[in-house]
């Protein structure tokens, strides 16, 4: 069985009937033409059952018979031109939340479209008799919706009142709980009015303002996890007798002989015993340029092998590698955020007592005034319902609805509503420097260059995956020359022969050129020579993201402390923070440095926002107060950062800060207009005048109060949408491929 | 008064086979990918929700609870 078959099969789950699923991430499918086109080629693989494609979560589920072996699933994407990867079961559950919560809604809503509908009669002045059947049946349609929409606020406050706290889901069942008790004893005993229909939508409404929440955390997060995986699912090890046998990553244990394929990434921590490669280790340290390996040189778990094959001895298990390591200081930096309490919760605490205080008074202070204990129930129970954080419940989540959904056309997309709530309160932006102020990518620095010799090197380069081979075949759009053959000395270069010409491109001390003139610089840079004899050197940069420049001036301009800190040399680190008119940066951090420098300035009482991307970023992304992250980046930081923007111009930055502070003041605006509407009502609730029908009004009218005013948030007309499809004519970044 | 006692009943009954609908498409996971769904109307092969891959995980859950 070859390796990604192995792969495929630890990845994947068993059915019954022998059939086993794999499901597989597939960023490039955006039409209908592409799921046609991938289930058809999937389909038509031996053993594979059924291929389908999920447009919405862009997906592939493939169930396939266990006995003929896995198929060659990836293979078969690629040769579509879609790239794939493995979608992990053990980090993902499928979502029962929100189906329980959508089952809630739909029942909430149904009853109380049928109670309202009963009422609706009764307030129209319904005969006796009339209204005493329909109390009954609302009492009979309440009661099951009651049990099954209500038991999650019920469980929730019966838990948070367990631990001695109390949230807003507290009085929401006591004023809920309460109205129905009231109501089922005023209709046995024939009383003119029931508040079934308040309790009730009072249930539906909180619901949609719960489901809306969980919806927008959700979307998020189907969306982070599909892009791309870091850690091996397994490797090949050679045993003592010399037979070759592919283990899942958690068993190697220090020791074991392990074969590394170009391409692969290092399962655990090691050391190399033969062969020599090029190491990617861009996700790891946030340096773009590839590190040359041979014998003896120490590797970290999560780096990619790009050229050639290598025999490495693990030195670590996959549980004391680097990467867990990583992981360990990343969950320790998160405890530190742990702190921050939602404004819905802030609210709700402050809110609470004064709800059940002014519905206590008024019990006590009717009692006083009239010994009337029924009406002093109902008055106390009007009081909770009127008060009851109906409109404060949708006020934040429908704010962040919108705001997140404006994010995402903008192709940012947020973890959940606190960190726009905490994007909205920073007040200093740290980045790192390669892969989030630059592109994280050589690109060729043409000048200079004599475009025969670029041709020959970048038919060259095309040969390898190695950055900078890539990034010259990427410089040349024209045809170059063909080669007779091509081979590629892994961790030296490439040699070609055209016309009886041995053409060498790689590092000088190998093409040959090289002599005692020669400065340093040269000697570790890319030439290209013909015969042995020198050609032209090619010299690589990492070119700052598209409106970097823009962003980080707008952010200054707004007053915001704006540093760079990177694990890269001090010399470019100075140079680009120079270019992008930074004054502060720091050089040669270690990832425990960053986390310590964001700590120190938390402790002076400073809200840092991180932007990073690589994975020694990671528990600087974590411990920062909110954190951004550009899609590129290593899975563990998209993991930890709050928002990953997809499109390569970092304005995403200033533009989500701008979002946030909208989404700040609307939510603000929402909380003063549930306050003032409070501010009306309760008099007249505490005086006894409110019957269903007020109560009714009052709570879908703030409601709707509160919704209309979030959806100002939305964007409104063309203009802006231009201005915000890129800085200085970027293009927004392509995530589909080429038909 | 007394066509109320054919209607009331006739009404909620409606209300709850909408009801019942809605919770059955959602128990057989159409609504797990609603933007395919749109696409694939123009498809001309047969296409069986029944024998859904998404299907799993439905068995997945009721095996679950």
């Amino acid at each position: 069985m070859n390796r990604d078959g192995e792969e495929l099969l630890l990845a994947s789950r068993p059915l019954p009937a022998g059939l086993r699923r794999t499901d597989l991430a597939v960023p490039g499918i955006h039409c209908g033409g592409c799921i046609r086109r991938i289930e058809k080629a999937l389909g038509a693989l031996p053993g594979v059952e059924q291929a389908r494609v999920n447009l919405s979560t862009k997906r592939v589920a493939i169930r396939w018979h266990e006995a003929d072996g896995p198929p060659p699933l990836i293979g078969a994407l690629a040769d579509l031109g879609y790239e794939a990867h493995l979608h992990d079961w053990g980090s993902e559950q499928p979502d029962k939340q929100f189906a329980k919560l959508v089952r809630a809604l739909a029942v909430a809503g149904f009853a109380a479209m049928n109670i309202m509908g009963l009422s609706i009669s009764i307030w129209s002045g319904a005969a006796e008799e009339t209204r005493f059947l329909f109390h009954w049946l609302s009492a009979v349609i309440a009661l099951p919706a009651l049990i099954y929409s209500g038991r999650i606020f019920f469980v929730s406050a019966w838990r948070s009142l367990r631990r001695g706290q109390t949230n807003m889901d507290v009085p929401i069942s006591i004023g809920v709980l309460l109205a129905f008790g009231l109501s089922l004893y005023d209709t046995i005993h024939q009383q003119p009015h029931a508040y079934f229909d308040a309790s009730i939508s009072l249930l539906f409404f909180l619901l949609i303002g719960r489901t809306l929440d969980h919806l927008m955390r959700e979307r998020a997060r189907t969306a982070v996890n599909g892009l791309g995986r870091l850690v091996a699912y397994g490797a090949t090890v050679v045993r003592d007798d010399g037979t070759q046998a592919h283990v899942p990553t958690s068993e190697i244990v220090p020791g074991m002989t392990i074969l590394l394929a170009a391409g692969e990434r290092v399962p655990v921590d090691a050391t190399v015993v033969d062969g020599r490669s090029d190491l990617d280790c861009a996700l790891l340290t946030g340096e773009s340029a590839p590190e040359p390996v041979q014998a003896g040189a120490t590797l970290r778990a999560g780096t990619l092998n790009l050229t050639g094959p290598l025999t490495i001895r693990a030195e670590a298990t996959a549980d004391d590698s680097f990467l867990a390591e990583m992981v360990r200081l990343m969950e320790a930096a998160e405890s530190g955020r742990s702190g921050y309490r939602r404004i819905a919760d802030r609210a709700a605490r402050l809110y609470a007592p004064v709800v059940h205080g002014a519905a206590l008074l008024s019990f006590v202070g009717w009692m006083i005034a009239t010994g009337d204990v029924h009406r002093s129930i109902t008055v106390a129970i009007a009081v909770l319902i009127i008060t009851c954080p109906c409109a404060l419940g949708l006020a934040v989540p429908m704010v962040q609805v919108v705001a997140s959904r404006r994010l995402y056309e903008h192709g940012i997309m947020v973890k959940d509503g606190s960190a726009l709530e905490r994007l909205s309160e920073i007040d200093t932006a740290l980045f790192d420097k390669t892969g989030t102020l630059t592109l994280g990518k050589p690109v060729l620095h043409a000048a200079g260059v004599e475009p025969r010799y670029l041709a020959i090197a970048a038919a060259l380069g095309a040969h390898s995956r190695h950055p900078y081979a890539q990034a010259l075949a990427a410089a040349q759009t024209g045809r170059g020359p063909t080669f007779d053959r091509v081979t590629e000395q892994a961790g030296l270069g490439l040699e070609g022969v055209s016309d009886g010409d041995v053409w060498r491109l790689g590092r000088a001390t190998w093409a040959g050129g090289c002599d005692a003139t020669s400065t340093p610089d040269d000697r570790s840079g890319t030439v290209l020579t013909c015969n042995g004899a020198f050609v032209a050197a090619f010299r690589f940069d990492d070119y700052a993201r598209p409106g970097a420049r823009e962003a980080l001036r707008a952010l200054g301009g707004a007053g915001f402390g704006l540093a760079i800190l990177s694990g890269d040399r001090a010399g470019p680190v100075g140079a680009l923070a120079r270019s992008l008119g930074v004054d502060a940066f720091r050089s040669d951090m270690l990832p425990g440095e960053k986390t310590a420098h964001i700590a120190a300035l938390a402790k002076e009482g400073r809200r840092v926002l991180m932007v990073g991307d690589g994975l020694n970023d990671a528990p600087a992304l974590a411990a920062a107060h909110v954190s951004m992250t550009p899609a590129g980046a290593a899975d563990i930081g998209r993991q930890a950062a709050d928002f990953v923007f997809l499109r390569p111009g970092l304005d995403a930055v200033p533009f989500a800060i701008s979002v946030a502070l909208s989404a700040r003041r609307l939510i603000r605006q929402n909380f003063a207009l549930a306050v003032l509407y409070n501010l009306v009502a309760l008099p007249v609730a505490i005086m006894g005048l409110v019957t269903p029908l007020v109560a009714a009004l009052a709570m879908s009218g703030s409601s709707i109060l509160v919704v209309a005013n979030a959806l100002r948030l939305r964007e409104r007309g063309a203009s802006t949408r231009t201005r915000s499809e890129g800085i200085a004519g970027v293009p927004p970044l392509r995530v589909v491929p080429a038909e | 008064m007394n066509m109320l006692w054919l209607l009331i009943p006739v009404s909620l009954l409606l209300g709850t086979i909408g009801l019942a609908a809605f919770f059955w498409s959602m128990g057989s996971g159409q609504y797990e990918d609603l933007e395919g769904a749109a696409e694939r109307i123009l498809f001309d092969d047969e296409d069986v929700p029944g024998a859904n891959v998404a299907m799993d995980d439905i068995g997945q859950r009721d095996h679950d609870s």
